[in-house]
């Protein structure tokens, strides 16, 4: 069991330090959706059926498309797709930056009392989910519902206003 | 598989049962899940194998005839050997990948293809006896599945440094985004009303009959019956299927994302197409056809795999008889029909699954009033919104051709 965690975790690892070495975006894109789907395999692993399949439906088939349309569609060519190499200082900083939240991660993860396993995980079928997150969590799930369709207006919002102003730029 | 079967049932009904006992009941336990799963896996691969090769003869065939011509009839008797000697030619065709093409991706793509295509065959119960994967969240397993071959779509279109296949992909990617919703949102009512996200339960929910005649499958409630129109339609734009084929368009559009792919790559799209095909299909036979259930109760007899069977074959004969007779959509009709059309009577139809959810109890004249209002809820919704979209489009005028 431990085994095939080890395992997972060592692919998200090595998947994310390859997106992060590679030049090319959307080869880093298509390394973030194996992460994705590697997250939905450690649901699965957990006992967490309806979050895994959640999760590959919405990260592996729609987030990565809205992710992929975006570096096309703002991107003129191949070869613009091929990031340069970053400045030293640059890199500098962000494994300073990266090591601290690594850190920070790590001593909270080893302080914390963790219960010892034992046993197969829990299983909870989908219908109690549903009662769970309808009933004593609606408040919660309703105002993310709320959050995620306020940004996505403004995302409407933003285009549109971008449109109108490049026609009046354009036009005589 | 299943496990435990009741002694009662005729011999062929239980005949997937008593076969896995014969190939994995001399195993010690431990193994035998291990066995149970690859002989599972094996029989739906071979089984959806040779579907698949008859599939493309069967639609040749069907094509030519409905075109008034005889259709591939020169390798075997009547052409039943065509499959395997297009298979063979696939495969010692050369397979040629551009030099500037991104060589790992370019391979990846129609094997990924195919493998999330395989992926969606596991949790459909061919029969009483017969599901590879009993998941509690199944039918969400299936969807999950069929939204990754997305990526494998953009992958082959940007693999091959093609602009064209690029942007060919860019609009099947539309085109798929687009057919995705009203194809979850078509089977949301299905799950509403049988409680559950395991397709063996939902078929469960279906069985039964009134009088021993009329089954209690979900096609025949006016919500179900426009929830499977909706599913079919977004099944055909899911699987780049006529008159959605505007992703490969090969009279038009050199074959679109597959511009760069030759050999047994090519013939790999054209399998997970096949494969999708099936599989929604299959899931469209689950959720609304009452899935292996017997139309009627004197028909009990005839092992419930042999109903699946029969209602597969229906709708994939439909799926070719669309192809031969509805021309092609353009870009802007698909996204239109799609939006202002599906999307909103998909909605609509919660709605109505709602209200007949809420007035199951009601009886006698009750029954009549709430057929009324259901349907109702469903045709004038239909009338206004297919009248909205089709205004200004008139009968056509023909100036320079004789009607």
């Amino acid at each position: 069991m431990n085994a095939v965690l080890l395992g997972l975790g060592l692919f998200l690892l090595a998947c994310a330090a390859t997106a992060l070495a590679l030049r090319n975006l959307i080869r880093s894109i298509l390394l973030l959706v194996g992460i994705w789907f590697g997250i939905a395999a450690f649901y699965l692993w957990a006992g967490a059926e309806f979050a895994a399949f959640a999760q590959a439906l919405v990260y592996g088939g729609a987030v990565s498309m809205v992710v992929l349309f975006a570096v096309l569609l703002t991107r003129r060519s191949h070869a613009e797709t091929e990031a340069p190499p970053a400045p030293a200082a640059r890199v500098a900083s962000a494994l300073l930056a990266g090591g601290a939240v690594a850190g920070v991660l790590v001593a909270a993860v080893l302080r914390t009392p963790l219960p010892a396993a034992g046993g197969p995980p829990p299983f909870v079928p989908v219908r109690a989910l549903g009662a769970l997150l309808l009933g004593p969590h609606a408040a919660a799930l309703l105002i993310v519902g709320a959050v995620l369709t306020i940004a996505l207006l403004g995302g409407v919002v933003l285009a549109a206003g971008g449109r109108a102003g490049a026609g009046k730029e354009n036009s005589p | 598989m299943s496990l435990g079967a009741p002694p009662t049932e005729r011999w062929l009904e239980r005949a997937p049962l008593l076969g896995r006992d014969l190939v994995n009941g001399f195993l010690p336990a431990p193994l035998r899940w291990w066995v149970d799963s690859l002989v599972d896996a094996a029989l739906v691969l071979a089984l959806f194998g040779l579907l698949f090769a008859f599939l493309t003869l069967a639609e040749r065939k069907v094509l030519g005839r409905i075109q008034n011509r005889p259709g591939p009839n020169r390798a075997g008797w009547a052409g039943v050997l065509q499959p395997f000697a297009d298979g063979i030619k696939m495969l010692t065709k050369e397979d040629i990948v551009p030099r500037a093409a991104d060589p790992v991706l370019h391979f990846l793509a129609p094997v990924a293809l195919v493998a999330f295509s395989l992926l969606t065959l596991a949790v459909i119960p061919y029969g009483r006896h017969l599901v590879a994967l009993d998941l509690d969240a199944g039918v969400l397993y299936f969807f999950a599945a069929g939204a990754s071959s997305e990526l494998a779509v953009f992958m082959a279109g940007w693999a091959g440094r093609n602009k064209y296949a690029l942007l060919s992909a860019m609009r099947a990617l539309a085109q798929l985004i687009s057919y995705e919703l009203p194809l979850l949102l078509s089977f949301v009512p299905v799950v509403m009303l049988a409680g559950t996200l395991r397709a063996t339960a939902i078929v469960a929910a279906q069985g039964g009959w009134r009088l021993g005649l009329v089954p209690h499958w979900n096609v025949l409630t006016p919500w179900g019956f426009v929830g499977f129109v909706l599913f079919m339609v977004a099944s055909l734009a899911e699987s780049n299927r006529s008159p959605f084929d505007l992703p490969e368009a090969e009279s038009e559009l050199i074959a679109g994302h597959l511009t760069e792919y030759s050999g047994f790559k090519y013939a790999l799209f054209f399998m997970a197409e096949y494969f999708g095909m099936c599989a929604l299909s299959g899931m469209a036979v689950t959720l609304f056809l009452g899935g292996w259930q017997a139309p009627c109760r004197f028909l009990e007899f005839i092992p419930s795999y042999a109903w699946f069977a029969v209602k597969l074959l229906v709708l994939l004969l439909g799926f070719i008889w669309i192809r031969a007779t509805l021309p092609r959509l353009r870009m802007d009709q698909l996204t239109r029909l799609a939006w202002k059309f599906l999307v909103p009577l998909a909605l609509i139809n919660l709605g109505t699954a709602a209200f007949w959810h809420l007035s199951a109890g009601w009886t006698g004249l009750g029954q009549g009033a709430r057929w009324a209002v259901a349907l109702a809820l469903i045709v004038i919704p239909f009338v206004a919104m297919g009248r909205r979209l089709s205004a200004g489009l008139g009968p056509r005028t023909y100036r320079y051709a004789v009607p």
